[in-house]
């Protein structure tokens, strides 16, 4: 039996944010696409992340991609043709009393990030509390950013699918890709019902499972999949309007929440558990969501007086450094790589697709991602 | 400590109606010592549901001609009391890892169990109308609990809307307990009554009690419709229910009314099974995904579901379903099976599900109705979500399932989880995509079964 094989200048495998955008751009730059998803676009951790749209916080030296991702997020609704609720409403990273020395932390980070564009106001426990009295006693001070927000992602990754389709962009769905390879030329790629994929260049948005991917072509990377505790309380009147955070080095008080505007609380971090990738499943376990009440209540202790009426979770692909793989392959010509984003993809998401589509069309980018080389882990 | 045998097995009982209480009772004869957690303050389910303890209406005037029965399960479950680690006023939250997570007063716990037998009942199946998000609108299980638990009326001009034994029970009931009840209205036809007859005849005094309960309803004067659809439930804002119109063939009749009580039938409450990873499977005569359970209530993984939790069979058939799920538990630790008990009790659930087959095909759910309710009413209470914008999650955004919809849309997405719209967002997806309603799926469970606070702690560790 033989189907028909469709050929296109760039293939992508994964249908989540990073492929969704990408297919957008490339579509926009006048480039062939298939975008070939094995189950439906933005179900995966795309779908079932926090949805923040935060710029602090980041290295220092992904400023620049965050910032292109900002400008993507603040025109998306004219630029998709459909609203992904993006709020600008602000985020605020605080810290707790008995870590004093993060104060000093954030003053140092605030002065790097004004060089990069980004403007950070550092409040006073009492200066927090006038503003955002809903902030725990144990807070003692705080980092504003006016210019970030959140965006819902259940609407953001099939939003950019849509918009690309309408530029011509193939967006293939419930298909499966189980193999690839290069020969000569073109890329060949398989689906498990047999129909043939060509292209020149590959783009490999895989998340969790691009590990898998890359190992076809000898890039063996080591992806951890794990899941993030999520939940979200009952509407209430809205009252807050950053999201909020907590610079900690001590992963189980990284808990962070943010309102939407028809007045539910989203809540999230503290703790991730395994997922299983194989069997696209993942599980929130009861422990890490009373772990994470605990510490969300010492955070804000108003919350405390909600009720949550559902959690979830999804499979998120871990790097050993937290940082992404993207930037071309270190092997195959014509390979490209974004995944890894390690729980903090989506605000960087239409950014990470527009340069990789700079990068595929042009040859080049001035984002600097020579910090997401592939082969940074040696081998 | 509770939940042991002698040889150290830990069994749960989640529900203290009457399959959790017959399960009790068959774990406890066998020298167990179950844990039975139960939402309720008191034992007897919904069904028969106590009265708080200072009422003191009889037995007859609460259960009517199931009087005896619930004498009977209430005398059970007391008598057992001090043989069972017992729970009240509990909600089981989530079960994950062989544990069910419990909590009361704000304080959890992970509690271990080698079986699970879940007893969870059985919710209104509701219908999406025009206008039924006015306040005054209740479920008729609400009305009958209502009533039963607190002797209070959902209104003083109550209108029943719907279908199934239920609709006629509790329009009965109210009238009987001096309500003023306005009008019964049954969107199923009387014709699909006779036609079942034969299989209702499965249980005769059943069949004969719900003739009763019509005819009681008609000699107090009280307008009972049968085949008709409901046009409208009138309402304000501010005021809530006003009246309802339905019509049949060209015809349409007001009705006014305060509060509209309305079913149709029942749905079983799986979200317990969902989380205790049961699998699930389409069943066509009742146009509902259902946990897959043997004969005996097996669901796998040391899991049991017995009662209207697994099927829609009746009070009566889940004091059976009980005891069938409790001797499975029994004989896969070990005990020894008592194989004629078993095989009377099957031979029981036989009857059941043949009566349940013609209260299906007599009160049918109206797949119809729901598939083309109008664009503006609204499908999900809980969000606000209308028929339209579930319907541009399918066509707009080629949602081809109910939880896709439900990531575009909201609907099934708000504190009752698609308890209550889920089966209504199934049928509306299916039509919008003319295709089969298994093709729709179902609305995955997640926790929590019911909503936590943020102040919820655990105390186990």
């Amino acid at each position: 039996m033989t189907s028909p094989i469709t050929h296109t200048d760039v293939a992508i495998i994964g249908g989540g944010l990073m492929g969704c955008s990408a297919a957008f751009f490339l579509a926009q730059r006048g480039l062939s696409v298939a975008l070939l998803e094995t189950d439906k676009v933005g179900r995966q951790a795309s779908g079932t992340n926090f949805g923040n749209v935060r710029r602090q916080g980041r290295p220092i030296f992904q400023l620049p991609l965050a910032n292109r991702a900002i400008r993507i997020w603040r025109n998306a609704r004219e630029m998709l043709g459909s609203d992904v609720e993006y709020l600008q409403s602000g985020h605020i990273r605080v810290c707790f009393r008995e870590r004093p020395d993060n104060i000093g932390k954030m003053e140092e980070y605030a002065q790097q990030a004004r060089e990069e564009g980004l403007e950070l106001e550092l409040l006073s426990a009492n200066a927090l509390r006038e503003r955002f009295p809903w902030l725990g006693p144990d807070v003692l001070a705080g980092s504003y950013s006016a210019t970030d927000g959140h965006a819902n992602p259940r609407l953001a990754a099939p939003a950019f699918a849509r918009a690309a389709a309408r530029l011509g962009a193939q967006i293939i769905e419930d298909t499966q890709i189980v193999h690839a390879e290069k020969l000569v030329e073109d890329f060949h790629l398989t689906a498990a019902d047999g129909r043939q994929f060509r292209a020149p260049i590959l783009l490999v948005t895989a998340g969790a499972w691009a590990g898998k991917v890359a190992g076809w072509f000898d890039e063996g990377i080591p992806l951890t999949p794990r899941a993030p505790t999520m939940s979200v309380t009952e509407p209430v009147p809205y009252a807050i309007a950053p999201a909020v955070g907590v610079m900690t080095p001590d992963e189980v008080e990284t808990v962070y929440f943010r309102q939407v505007a028809r007045g539910n609380i989203v809540l999230g971090g503290s703790t991730r558990a395994a997922s299983y990738p194989d069997d696209y499943r993942s599980y929130v376990l009861p422990e890490n969501t009373m772990t994470q009440f605990q510490h969300l209540s010492r955070l804000a202790p108003a919350l405390a007086r909600l009720n949550v009426i559902r959690v979830w979770s999804g499979i998120e692909g871990y790097t050993q450094d937290a940082l992404p793989i993207m930037g071309p392959s270190a092997r195959v010509p014509g390979l490209f790589h974004a995944f890894g984003f390690s729980g903090s993809g989506f605000q960087i998401g239409p950014g990470v697709g527009e340069t990789m589509a700079e990068l595929i069309a042009t040859g080049a980018t001035d984002i600097p991602i020579a910090p997401y080389a592939v082969n940074r882990f040696g081998g | 400590m509770g939940g042991s045998d002698m040889s150290g097995h830990r069994v749960i009982i989640i529900g203290a109606g009457p399959a959790g209480t017959r399960a009790a009772q068959t774990l406890v004869r066998a020298g167990l010592r179950p844990i039975v957690i139960d939402e309720g303050r008191r034992s007897g389910g919904q069904i028969y549901r106590r009265q708080p303890d200072n009422f003191t209406r009889p037995y007859s005037a609460l259960y009517g001609t199931e009087a005896e029965r619930a004498r009977d399960v209430h005398a059970t479950f007391d008598a057992l009391i001090p043989h069972i680690d017992y729970r009240a006023d509990t909600l089981v939250w989530n079960v994950a890892d062989g544990h069910v997570w419990a909590s009361c007063e704000g304080q959890t716990q992970a509690i271990p169990y080698d079986a699970l037998i879940v007893c969870s009942g059985a919710t209104d199946r509701l219908a999406p109308v025009p206008g039924w998000q006015a306040a005054g609108c209740y479920s008729l299980g609400g009305a009958q609990i209502a009533l039963k638990a607190q002797g209070v009326a959902v209104g003083h001009r109550v209108l029943f809307l719907g279908t199934g034994p239920l609709l006629y029970l509790v329009a009965s009931q109210y009238a009987k307990a001096g309500a003023d009840v306005a009008a019964v209205l049954d969107t199923s036809a009387l014709g699909l009554r006779l036609r079942a007859a034969g299989k209702l005849a499965a249980q005769p005094d059943l069949l004969w009690q719900g003739l009763r309960l019509t005819l009681d309803l008609k000699r107090r004067g009280i307008p009972v419709l049968t085949g008709i659809r409901p046009v409208e439930i009138h309402g304000h804002p501010h005021s809530g229910v006003a009246g309802i119109t339905v019509a049949r063939g060209g015809r349409t009749w007001r009705f006014d009314g305060d509060a509209v009580a309305m079913g149709w039938h029942l749905r079983p409450e799986t979200q317990v099974a969902d989380l205790a990873r049961v699998p699930f499977a389409f069943d066509a005569a009742t146009r509902q995904w259902l946990p897959v359970v043997d004969d005996d209530g097996r669901a796998g993984n040391a899991v049991y579901l017995a009662g209207d939790g697994a099927r829609i069979l009746g009070a009566r058939c889940a004091e059976v379903t009980g005891e069938l799920a409790a001797m499975a538990a029994l004989a896969d630790l070990g005990h020894v099976a008592d194989a004629d008990r078993r095989r009377a009790l099957l031979a029981q659930k036989g009857d059941y599900v043949r009566f349940a087959s013609g209260l299906a095909q007599a009160f049918p759910w109206p797949a119809d109705m729901v598939a083309q309710v109008g664009d503006d009413t609204i499908v999900c209470r809980c969000e606000s979500v209308t028929a339209a914008t579930l319907r541009a999650s399918v066509g707009a955004a080629h949602a081809q399932e109910a939880n896709r919809a439900k990531a575009f849309s909201r609907v099934g997405m708000g504190r009752c989880q698609g308890r209550y719209c889920g089966n209504a967002a199934a049928e509306i997806i299916a039509a919008a995509r003319a295709a089969p309603i298994e093709s729709a799926g179902r609305l995955r469970g997640q926790a929590p079964v019911k909503p936590i606070p943020v102040a919820l702690r655990r105390t186990d560790v």
